[in-house]
């Protein structure tokens, strides 16, 4: 996935270096002196998008075997998987460093996957393998995703009631979290016979192909809904980028802002786990490539490069998986493994958060 | 006129402000001065809505700065801290341009880049406004951040250390732009300054610091005497009058 063509791009533009072009508006008063040519963002972005389309176009029509219909539906419907998962994974990563300004730290780290598999963990202890199966649904992913946002909103709540008032306190208790889930659910899997305990690991891993086609029109409007918002507080997102103090002097409502960003963040990243599975490094990686890629500091471009990203790395790896490997339910597998080598990567690099 | 009446910050137990009270007068340069740990930047902060006070309040320019809503006092007050890394990577007029965010949004029209422009010249940035704020020395950044505070465009200006990084040549030249911005522009100017010669070179008046109060508040001519120095830095100090400016001497 490393191979798909966003990440030379990537590479061209940070030997490069460049002025990364002022944006839309040109400066007026004398040019800054010439520089080596590079694209415009907006340029960029129409790159990566003619990619997608293509990449989209090959994995819908190439080498169909078999009843036609019957492929295409079921390919569209992986696509459909994708978009959604491109889109939370890359957005929610990209707002959640933009609020928690650092650009290391993944929305995962505040315990959602493992309270997607806690709560999994805990459906086939209760009730046993089989329900697993009984209760798909729309009703259910609805209902996981509104816990998930709950529980979100409770531990924001309290955390920024003011008893600490620290960010690093708030990802300190996330992580913590996370590992007190994930503990409790490791010990529940001991407990679980064989035969339920294989029902339940098919579910702990991104399910990108068998997504049900009926949770996806929800999925879509709550994607469409989130950008909206999202995209109508660009320019303020663009001055959160500067952190908490720099962004009150500019006159922005910082804990508000703050509070409905983590809100969107843990709307998008629920309902992707209750989707497609956990991801844990999909997003980093996606929000990462995005800065490189993008040539500007701007929402308004990072992030639809980050959905855009996320979109070809997906298509690319899952239609170069199916048909040169025949490894088509790998690929979460191969972008976490690859995720996690890059996270390291950059960790270590940076030596700090 | 910026008042603050019994402002006190305490951490848990601890008490690091208070309680203050008094007023900074409009126009000109005021500088807070004191030794380590005296509540400089706490009292700064607070000024500037960055910092809740445990008790007190402050008022600019008639304006209660916690109830008032934050995009308005943004027209009225800036204020600079001392440490700023970002996390994307900026220009010079990418983050000068951020200065207009309250009255752009974000969307800069032709008065805004006329703004920029001169927050620009009277930096003298001009040709680094393309680069990048990583590709600039300490005195640069320094620079391009005061700059951002100037196209903001408000009658107050709170500034924390302001000369942090930098050496004579630009400390004497930021000293001198900041002069230039009270005297031209008619801000209120305040700063928090360790050089207690650079304040009373180039302020209006100083208001001194010390274990969380106020220890003493006036004209330099008031502050720059032997005992009032000697106590508020707890170090022996003389004054002499070098060309006419009143400068301490404590290095002995």
């Amino acid at each position: 996935m490393s191979r798909t063509s966003p990440s030379t791009v990537a590479e061209a533009t940070t030997t490069s270096a460049g002025p990364g072009a002022p944006g839309e508006v040109a400066p007026s008063g004398p040019a800054p002196r010439a520089r080596r040519r590079t694209l415009t963002p907006g340029v960029r972005l129409a790159l990566v998008s003619v990619v997608v389309v293509v990449a989209s176009a090959c994995f819908l029509l190439l080498f169909i075997r078999g009843g036609f219909e019957f492929v295409i539906e079921r390919r569209a419907t992986m696509l459909g998987a994708m978009v959604v998962a491109a889109f939370t994974q890359g957005v929610a990563t990209v707002l959640f460093h933009t609020v928690t300004n650092n650009r290391i730290l993944t929305p995962s780290i505040m315990g959602f996957d493992s309270l997607y598999t806690l709560m999994q963990t805990l459906m086939v202890v209760v009730f046993g393998g089989e329900v697993l199966a009984r209760t798909e649904g729309l009703p259910k992913v609805i209902a996981q995703t509104l816990l998930m946002v709950a529980f979100a909103t409770l531990l924001y709540r309290w955390l920024f009631s003011g008893r600490f008032g620290n960010l690093y306190v708030l990802l300190l208790v996330g992580v913590v979290f996370g590992m007190a889930f994930s503990s409790v659910s490791t010990f529940l899997q001991r407990l679980l016979s064989p035969t339920d305990y294989d029902l339940l690991s098919t579910r702990l891993f991104g399910r990108m192909s068998n997504v049900d086609a009926d949770y996806l029109p929800f999925a879509a409007v709550v994607c469409v809904a989130v950008g909206v918002v999202v995209w109508r507080r660009r320019f303020r997102l663009d001055a959160l980028t500067l952190g908490r103090d720099t962004a009150t002097n500019l006159g922005i409502d910082h804990q508000r802002e703050l509070t409905i960003m983590l809100m969107l963040v843990a709307l998008l990243i629920s309902m992707s786990t209750a989707l497609v599975g956990p991801m844990t490094f999909f997003g980093f990686v996606v929000a990462t490539l995005a800065y490189r890629v993008t040539g500007s500091h701007k929402h308004q471009f990072v992030l639809p490069m980050a959905f855009l990203l996320g979109l070809a790395t997906l298509v690319v790896g899952q239609f170069v998986l199916q048909h040169v490997f025949y490894a088509a339910g790998l690929l979460t597998v191969i972008i976490e493994f690859v995720g996690g080598i890059v996270f390291l990567f950059l960790l270590l690099r940076k030596g700090a958060l | 006129m910026i008042e603050f009446a019994d402002v006190t910050k305490d951490y848990l137990d601890q008490r690091v402000l208070g309680p203050v009270s008094g007023t900074i007068a409009e126009g000109g340069i005021t500088s807070l001065v004191g030794p380590n740990g005296a509540g400089k930047s706490t009292l700064l902060t607070i000024m500037g809505r960055l910092l809740q006070p445990t008790s007190g309040d402050v008022s600019v320019a008639g304006l209660d700065v916690r109830s008032t809503r934050s995009d308005v006092l943004a027209k009225k007050l800036s204020i600079l801290r001392q440490e700023n890394h970002f996390t994307a990577r900026l220009t010079v007029r990418d983050l000068v341009g951020f200065g207009r965010f309250p009255y752009s949004k974000g969307r800069l029209g032709p008065e805004d880049h006329v703004r920029i422009d001169e927050a620009i010249a009277f930096l003298n940035l001009e040709e680094f406004q393309g680069r990048f704020l990583d590709e600039l020395s300490g005195g640069q950044k320094q620079r391009a951040y005061v700059a951002m505070v100037l196209a903001q465009d408000t009658d107050y200006v709170l500034l924390d250390e302001p000369l942090n990084n930098l050496d004579m040549k630009h400390s004497v030249l930021m000293m001198r732009q900041l002069r230039r911005a009270a005297d031209e522009l008619g801000k209120t100017i305040v700063l928090i300054i360790h050089d207690i010669n650079f304040a009373a070179a180039y302020s209006d008046r100083i208001v001194a610091l010390r274990d969380g109060r106020i220890a003493a508040a006036g004209t330099v001519e008031e502050i720059m005497q032997d005992d009032v120095l000697s106590t508020i830095f707890d170090t022996p100090c003389t004054v002499h009058h070098v060309g006419g400016h009143p400068t301490a001497v404590y290095h002995r």
